[in-house]
């Protein structure tokens, strides 16, 4: 029993460390010249057949599933984290109060002071323009200032790669040293294709231009009194700027709205925005008279520096909207 | 708990939909729709953010004129204006946040020519091992 333990034991450590029985067909290796000194002689123990080791079996093995098993594994373990955390979810959301209850948690005090004191405080018809122009205008201002941050970092990316490619030297990536080894070529223009003869699409936009300028005036404009306000109005109005751009070639709208017109529109409605809503807070904080009047509720000059500032909240996002889609198709403002 | 979930139907439907997006912001392997799954979370957000501001029976938060002439600003008549503002920010950090990830996998797309992630790491490893051995090559030069 013993010996049979060993025996199975040692043919275990064979296959494991690699001294497997001799094959048939094995290849008996050549004698080692016999001129060797004693001291370089090949060791007996490896010239007999040597059988892959776990280790590098194990390796070989990887090299071939590695990748699939890692994906597979992957994969699996992301469906189960999501499951696991869409079901965690689930159970909280089926704790939540019921949905639609006026009793809810959720609407507190705070809902009641912003809704009952913030017509005469704010002088806004539209609570929201109130609440997010008024009493949280600095969040406003950070958004804003986000917005323009993330226009100026796309041209940064979008529009060097134009300049480069510009220029006579076609491999932006070679700096005449030998270092052009990356093989990148010159980066791919992208170009858009205009049909200049689209007399449809021309005439729609000579139509339609107008009306959602003044649209979009519109909802910049009446921002304290309807639902709308900077941000959508912005939206509205950088629609007309990317219908007059698509029929009429970026080049004509190039030639009134570039990227020095984006960045000094945008910079000038952002420090405007800072010292006028510094300047309230500033006053308001430490209750002195302050000289922005608030109006009656419901006109159309009321609601102090809402206006104003739905005005240059409009400006950023126009400009930043048409930057975007400026950038994205045709690589430059 | 289902009858509980039915009767917030509405976040149900977020948090799925936010689970839909991180499962594809996890599993694809392409760029763009990595970036489609992250707005896909986004915009759970804005549903269950709209869900939680919601009251039956209740106006938008824009001042009603009341009979006589003045604003009717009682809090029983509105629904909440606060999850509104909320939406607001979250559709601005968004659009962002998308339009700077699009730029920087345009910019990813003309370097190595894929939007996938893992061709683009493995074009990344062997450029860097290149660039290692001119190194290498030219500090021997150097030293010879």
């Amino acid at each position: 029993m013993n010996e049979e333990l060993r025996r199975i034991w040692q043919q275990f450590y064979d296959w494991v460390v690699g001294n497997g029985p001799r094959p048939e067909n094995e290849v008996v290796p050549e004698e080692p010249p016999p001129d060797l000194p004693f001291a370089q002689k090949p060791k007996d123990k490896y010239s007999r057949f040597h059988e892959a080791t776990l280790k590098e079996r194990y390796n070989q093995w990887l090299e071939i599933h590695g990748l699939h098993l890692f994906s597979v594994l992957y994969s699996g373990l992301s469906v189960l984290t999501c499951l696991v955390i869409v079901s965690l979810l689930l159970a909280t959301v089926a704790e939540l109060p019921p949905f639609g209850d006026e009793r809810n948690p959720a609407h507190n005090e705070v809902i009641r002071r912003y809704v009952e004191h913030g017509g005469h405080e704010t002088g806004a018809q539209n609570i929201v323009a109130g609440l997010i122009l008024d009493y949280r205008a600095f969040d406003t201002f950070g958004e804003s200032a986000v917005l323009f941050t993330a226009a100026v970092s796309v041209l940064m990316l979008l529009g060097a790669s134009r300049r480069n490619s510009l220029k006579d030297d076609p491999s932006p990536h070679s700096d005449g040293e030998g270092w052009d080894f990356l093989n990148r070529g010159p980066p791919a223009l992208r170009h858009h294709v205009f049909r200049q003869d689209d007399a449809i699409l021309r005439g729609v936009a000579t139509l339609s231009i107008p009306v959602i300028i003044m649209m979009g005036c519109v909802v910049v404009i009446n921002g304290h009194l309807s639902p709308g306000g900077g941000f959508s109005g912005g939206a509205i109005l950088s629609t007309a700027l990317i219908l007059a751009a698509n029929a009429y070639g970026f080049e004509r709208v190039h030639s009134f709205f570039n990227e020095r017109t984006f960045i000094v529109s945008s910079s000038t409605a952002l420090m405007i925005y800072a010292l006028s809503k510094g300047y309230s807070f500033f006053t308001g904080a430490n209750h002195i008279h302050s000289i922005i009047p608030k109006g009656t509720v419901g006109d159309i000059l009321s609601g102090g520096l809402i206006l104003p500032l739905n005005i240059c909240v409009g400006l950023i996002v126009a400009g930043t909207l048409y930057g975007f889609y400026a950038l994205f198709s045709e690589g430059d403002m | 708990m289902l009858e509980k979930l039915l009767l917030n139907h509405y976040e149900a439907a977020a948090v799925i939909l936010s689970g839909i997006g991180l499962t594809n912001l996890l599993l694809q392997r392409n760029l763009i729709k990595k970036i489609i799954g992250l707005n896909i979370m986004d915009t759970a957000v804005y549903l269950f953010l709209a869900a939680k501001g919601y009251v039956e029976g209740r106006a938008a938060p824009i001042l009603i004129e009341n009979a006589s002439g003045g604003w009717v600003t009682s809090s029983a008549v509105y629904v909440n204006p606060v999850p509104a503002g909320l939406v607001l920010t979250g559709i601005v950090v968004s659009v962002s946040v998308t339009a700077f990830a699009l730029a920087l996998t345009l910019k990813l797309y003309e370097s190595y020519g894929t939007l996938n992630i893992d061709e683009a790491l493995l074009k990344m490893t062997q450029e860097q091992e290149e660039i290692e051995a001119r190194i290498d090559e030219a500090e021997e030069e150097v030293l010879s």
